[in-house]
């Protein structure tokens, strides 16, 4: 005699987790989006106004916005590919050998990506310092001028990204070796038997059989990018002159420094907006190429 | 014989380059554990030393005594713990996706699904206030609560849970053993690759959790490590050595709990499907 109640009450409490912190606060931002909302409602709710759309005509013409936008659209455009071809390149010449001293190496590839953030971005502040950095020591070594690695403007865009290139890329490297365990060893065999060299096998059955893993990596890779914060966070702040200013980043700002909630939720459904589109057609491509 | 020659030289080849691209990719942590024992004046200097000239325990010293770490880790350690109630209830859930069919199955699975795309930009004001609303900011299970289920997560358990025969589950029940039982005792133990996975991705992503202990967390008793960590990042520009080794207590443990688990989280990625 099996009761009907059993799975709800396997399922409902984290449902009910996932319900509250995952889809409600969508709901919750759209109505704020259309509010004035900020600190003052705290202390008296009757403050809050609904002023339509007034938020979103404000954000459209709020330059900072557009400069944050440009910011993750050029970070995303060069941080996607950067992370992909790195992270494949790495677990495919990982998994050349299976030897001890091959298995051994991986670990060093994780670190950076199971490493919280904020000592990673202490670190990483050290070896940018302008006066006592072993970057600017490293540069000197090769008779080159000490480099203002977080206060040039356009300089600042690139030693976050490598940052971010860099604790980005372990994960990566995890999902593709999984996938590389799944690529059968008979085919690879029958090519040898074929005199087909390392890199035409690589090229022509292992990269085409891990087209899955490649794409998926490629979705979070993208998404991870648009919603990227916590390297200006910690390392720039979002400067100089708002050059490392992702979207997220003038969200946070707008919301949490300035408590400008309706203002600040508006951006955030631009943002998921944004970042649903894109990875629509980034689905909606991976269709295509499967029919064809 | 020489292709065979020719290949061992390419393996040697891929070894060195890949053992030159992990020390790189090592190096700052070997240079944050080498500051952490430097005096002061030694990590300023210019040029740069590599290895620590005197080395010293002070620092060290000064994060638990002068400053407030020891509160710090032992916050860090009971958001840990927290989370791992929501991989028990992550883990349930799983089962019952993949184990028993209910109405609303489906839709409740595609929420689970949909959840993962939902940027935190967007769910942090709303998910301030709705803590806000239930008193709980300021509070370590504020800190733990956002993110203790997460779709990903019930996702893995149910691809997993699904592969365990459901004859074993039915020869518990004939014995007379409860629902929770048959979890307790059949499907937990049988889903120990997963689990173990589980259990380093949430100590991982509880140890370095630092957007919601630095929105939640108001009282400078509730501080995660994280969030002393990004203090000192304020006050210390002049003492990098202080830094590495708040830095170092951080990082080290989350080293050691990856080195000894990674291959079982290289080995539920596998299972998960995501080939």
């Amino acid at each position: 005699m099996r009761n009907k109640l059993t799975p709800y009450l396997f399922v409902s409490p984290a449902m009910l987790l996932l319900v509250t912190f995952g889809i409600f606060p969508i709901l919750v931002a759209a109505v704020i989006s259309t509010t004035n909302m900020n600190i003052s409602a705290f202390a008296n709710w009757g403050n809050v106004k609904f002023i339509g759309i007034d938020n979103y005509t404000k954000l459209f013409a709020d330059p900072d916005f557009w400069q944050s936008i440009g910011n993750t659209g050029l970070f995303a455009l060069f941080g996607v590919p950067a992370i992909v071809v790195l992270s494949l390149g790495v677990a495919l010449l990982l998994n050349h050998s299976q030897n001890g001293f091959f298995r051994a190496l991986r670990a060093f590839y994780f670190i950076p990506a199971i490493t919280a953030i904020v000592a990673i971005s202490l670190v990483w502040g050290y070896l940018y310092n302008t006066q006592f950095g072993l970057l600017n020591y490293l540069l000197s070594l090769g008779g080159l001028p000490p480099v203002q690695w977080l206060s040039d403007p356009t300089l600042a865009k690139f030693s976050v990204a490598l940052v971010a290139v860099w604790r980005g890329t372990g994960l990566n490297i995890i999902i593709f070796l999984a996938a590389l365990q799944g690529v059968p060893k008979e085919y690879l065999e029958a090519a040898s038997l074929d005199g087909a060299g390392e890199w035409k096998k690589t090229f022509s059955i292992v990269i085409p059989l891990m087209r899955f893993a490649i794409f998926f990596v490629s979705v979070t890779t993208t998404i991870s990018w648009l919603q990227f914060f916590d390297e200006p966070f910690v390392l720039t702040d979002g400067g100089p002159l708002g050059a490392t200013t992702s979207a997220s980043i003038f969200l946070y700002k707008e919301g949490f420094r300035l408590n400008q909630f309706g203002y600040a939720s508006a951006g955030s459904i631009v943002l998921f907006a944004i970042i649903a589109i894109i990875t629509l057609i980034q689905l909606r491509l991976r269709r295509a190429d499967d029919e064809y | 014989m020489s292709t065979r020659n020719g290949s061992r030289g390419l393996t040697l080849g891929i070894g060195i380059a890949l053992g030159v691209g992990a020390l790189i990719t090592a190096f700052p942590f070997i240079w944050m554990i080498a500051t952490a024992f430097k005096p002061q004046r030694e990590s300023v200097t210019y040029p740069p030393t590599i290895v620590p000239q005197e080395p010293t325990l002070q620092w060290f010293q000064t994060l638990f005594t002068e400053l407030d770490f020891g509160r710090y880790l032992l916050n860090t350690v009971i958001v840990v713990l927290i989370g791992f109630v929501g991989l028990l209830l992550m883990a349930m859930a799983g089962y019952a996706f993949a184990k028993f069919d209910f109405r609303g199955r489906k839709w409740m699975f595609f929420l689970v699904l949909a959840t993962m795309m939902i940027p935190i930009q967007v769910t942090m004001i709303p998910t301030y206030l709705i803590l806000n609303g239930m008193k709980l900011t300021n509070t370590l299970v504020g800190i733990a609560l956002p993110t203790l289920v997460s779709g990903f997560s019930i996702f893995l358990f149910r691809q997993f849970m699904t592969t365990i025969p459901t004859e074993m589950l039915e020869a518990a029940r004939l014995d007379g053993a409860g629902e929770f039982r048959t979890f307790w005792q059949i499907v937990l133990p049988m889903s120990k690759p997963i689990l173990a996975v589980q259990v380093v991705l949430t100590f991982i992503s509880g140890w370095n959790s630092f957007l919601w202990p630095l929105i939640i967390a108001s009282d400078q008793k509730l501080y995660t490590l994280s969030v002393g960590l990004a203090l000192l990042n304020q006050q210390l520009a002049v003492n990098p050595s202080l830094q590495m080794a708040a830095a170092s207590v951080m990082v080290v443990p989350i080293l050691i709990v990856f080195i000894v688990f990674q291959r079982y989280v290289i080995q539920g990625f596998a299972l998960s499907g995501l080939k």
